[in-house]
């Protein structure tokens, strides 16, 4: 294939534009303001970039798909997976199942200060969660694990909302997570609160 | 020039636009007053989702595409100096999109479509819903072609000059709306309308996820292209003074349309359907649209100030004085850039990637589109209302003063609405909830902002009301003696030579544009042929 006159041709091209484009009247004032708003934007992106490619800050972007009709029958989400788990590195995994209208199991105990993996699925239609004053949060697409690793900093009682309409009880569907001092936590500490529901907050 | 049936055509859009704005901005207070929880009787999720619904259907959807369709009519018309091309056709785009509207409105207000105007499945509503929401859009897809035609057919017969700039604006919305159109048409066609009518039992809600993204980010574009195009078109003039320039305007339109396409994923953020590398490559889209924006904003402030010295301010404020304050466009343009400065500040927050993730469907996205939607783009429908119903009708505007003071309230009143809404997002309200029964003391910080937005949603309806009140009274008042008043567009300072091509026409960018939808949209899309999915099965709600 022929190659060179396609890049004369764009060569041309390019030249054309540009000197073009240089004809078109631009106040001074206004070039000067187009360099600061390129600056700008650039420092923004700049750090945006860095931050993902240097340090491994990105959103909840694992592609894995999961059958979310049958999960019961799926090993990882089955009912006794549920929940806060060490893996054999010592990775804390968290699995949680979201379905109109809650989050189960209703409420978990993880430790501060520590990379926690959350391992999240539908079991009906779309849901989010978050939890507040935290980067916890991602979409919980059915068909798909949305998979998010974050750190804790600060041990208390948080709520965990849902934040994508998912039907006419959409308000009532949260739980509770209770963020431990690292040193209080133990990995056992992933059996279902029985008054979760109504679980105070008091410290 | 007699355009009496241009005049007929835009007025009629118009009416239709503003019609829906009014009936939405009842449910909006009433919305802000449900969720409240002041009023136990009110409390009703079923009617509740059925009012967020419609809400957003009529304000996103209705009188958007309305509004411009109306708005393009009359400036293609205009600046163009010829009748609108082929007007039964423009005639049967109006009538299918309002079929499709009053289609859609029978399942929304029953209930039977309480899916919000996003309409994620697998949550179906009722097939009607999604096929009146196509009329309206084929309906629009006429008026694109109208005005692509109308373009092409004024080029050609003025060869070698300059389209003129409202014109340019216009057709390359309607090019955008083309583009950004097709992604949603595809989710609609293909997945839902299928799906509500049961000839499909399962549908992939990554996939159409996926293909509302590409429509999501666009679509906002297409509402705020008319608001722009104003602030180019007739601001300068009606503040005295003349565009800053001609020639920027044009770059920052097409700089617009071109990068308002590739970058929808700023939606998917947190979603796990799409991988980290395309939802960056969107990210860093999503910021130099912002280029646009800070050049319109320099050219219009710009222009403003010419405007300004040109009435004798003096100094390096004193021009803002000087300028035409009891103008509504005057008005409208400074309330709106104000708005527009701590919108695009929240926008900047929300295309943070990663950062995202503190906001994300939280009650700051709603308070953000409110502000920047309802607040920057909306005033300017609003303002161009007030400028071109003397013309449409023949009769002077009812009251200049009851316009000026209508602008204010609403300006107060998106402020008080969207301040508190902002702060709620930050306490980490969820979005789209009718009631607050979270067991959490969390909540207890959230409950003075809610009352403040109920002031917020008061002032705006009764703003909205006094809007429709003074348009009512214009068109209905008997003429006393002679009243004339013709479209006037801003000149520039500097006169415009011979515009490169590419900043004349929109051949060119329309190949762009095809190359970086193919790039961002080409694999994203593809992956779900290629990997193992696993559809959903219908859901209610």
């Amino acid at each position: 294939m022929q190659t060179e006159p396609i890049q004369a041709k764009c060569k041309q091209f390019c030249r054309d534009f540009f000197t073009q484009l240089n004809a078109v009247h631009i106040d001074h004032l206004e070039r000067k303001w187009i360099a600061i708003s390129i600056i700008i934007i650039t420092s923004l992106v700049g750090i945006i970039v860095i931050d993902a490619f240097f340090h491994g800050v990105n959103p909840p972007s694992k592609v894995e798909t999961i059958d979310s009709a049958s999960l019961h029958l799926s090993k990882e989400f089955a009912e006794e997976n549920l929940g806060v788990q060490t893996d054999e590195k010592g990775n804390v995994v968290v699995r949680m199942v979201a379905g109109r209208y809650s989050f189960f199991p209703k409420h978990i105990d993880v430790p501060a200060e520590t990379p926690i993996t959350f391992r999240w699925v539908s079991m009906d239609v779309l849901h989010g969660v978050h939890i507040p004053m935290t980067n916890m949060s991602t979409m919980i697409v059915p068909g798909y694990v949305a998979e998010i690793t974050t750190t804790f900093p600060k041990p208390g009682e948080y709520p965990l909302l849902c934040n994508e309409y998912c039907g006419m009880g959409h308000n009532h569907m949260w739980s509770n997570i209770s963020v431990i001092e690292k040193e209080h936590w133990t990995s056992k500490q992933n059996t279902p609160v029985p008054a979760a529901k109504g679980g105070s907050v008091n410290e | 020039m007699n355009n009496a049936a241009e005049k007929k055509l835009a007025l009629s859009h118009l009416w239709v636009a503003f019609a829906a704005f009014i009936v939405a901005c009842f449910m909006g207070e009433y919305q802000v007053l449900e969720r409240s929880g002041l009023f136990p009787s009110l409390e009703s999720p079923t009617v509740y989702f059925a009012s967020v619904s419609t809400h957003g259907v009529l304000m996103a959807f209705v009188l958007t595409t309305f509004f411009i369709m109306g708005f393009g009519y009359y400036i293609a018309s205009t600046s163009l100096k010829q009748p609108v091309w082929n007007k039964p056709l423009a005639w049967g785009g109006f009538w299918l999109a309002l079929f499709g509207v009053v289609l859609a409105a029978v399942p929304l207000l029953s209930g039977k479509a309480s899916v919000l105007y996003t309409f994620y499945p697998p949550i179906v509503a009722h097939a009607a819903f999604y096929i009146g929401a196509t009329l309206l859009v084929v309906g629009s897809w006429v008026w694109c072609a109208i005005m692509l035609v109308m373009f092409s057919q004024w080029k050609k017969a003025n060869p070698g000059q300059n389209v003129p700039l409202a014109m340019f604006a216009t057709a390359a919305n309607a090019l955008l709306w083309l583009w950004a159109s097709a992604g949603v048409a595809l989710e609609v066609l293909f997945q839902l309308i299928p799906f509500s009518l049961g000839w499909i039992d399962t549908i992939d809600p990554g996939l159409a996820k996926t293909l509302f993204a590409w429509t999501l980010h666009p679509i906002v574009y297409f509402w705020l292209i008319p608001t722009y195009t104003a602030f180019y078109v007739f601001v300068p003039k009606q503040a005295g003074g003349f565009l800053f320039s001609d020639e920027m305007a044009r770059l920052a339109f097409v700089v617009l349309v071109v990068f308002a396409l590739p970058i929808g994923f700023h939606h998917l953020y947190m979603d796990p359907e799409q991988a980290k590398g395309w939802k960056l490559l969107h990210g860093v889209g999503t910021f130099v649209v912002a280029l646009p924006t800070l050049v319109t904003g320099f050219t219009v402030i710009a222009s403003l100030e010419i405007a300004g010295r040109l009435r004798g301010g003096k100094g390096l404020f004193g021009w803002i004085g000087t300028l035409p304050w009891t103008n509504p466009m005057v008005l409208a343009v400074i309330l709106a850039l104000l708005m527009l400065i701590f919108g695009g500040f929240g926008g900047i927050v929300n295309a943070s990637y990663a950062m995202n993730a503190m906001i994300h469907n939280t009650a700051w996205v709603p308070g953000h589109f409110h502000l920047i939607f309802a607040g920057t783009t909306v005033i300017m429908y609003l303002a161009v209302a007030y400028y071109l119903w003397p013309i449409l009708v023949g009769k002077p505007l009812f009251s200049n003063s009851m316009a000026l003071v209508q602008l204010w309230t609403w300006f107060i009143g998106m402020s008080v609405l969207t301040t508190p809404w902002h702060v709620l997002g930050l306490l980490g309200q969820p979005r789209r909830i009718s009631t607050v029964v979270y067991n959490n003391l969390l909540t207890l910080s959230w409950k003075p902002y809610e009352l403040m937005m109920i002031l917020g949603g008061l002032i705006l309806l009764g703003s909205a009301c006094l809007f429709i009140y003074n348009l009512a009274k214009t068109q209905l008042t008997p003429l006393v003696g002679e009243f004339t008043a013709e479209i006037e567009y801003a000149e520039p300072i500097h006169a415009v030579g011979v515009l490169p091509e590419y900043l004349n026409d929109l051949k060119l960018w329309n190949k762009v544009i095809a190359i970086l939808m193919a790039i961002s949209f080409g694999y994203p899309i593809l992956q779900f042929f290629f990997m193992k999915t696993f559809g959903s099965s219908v859901w209610g709600y």
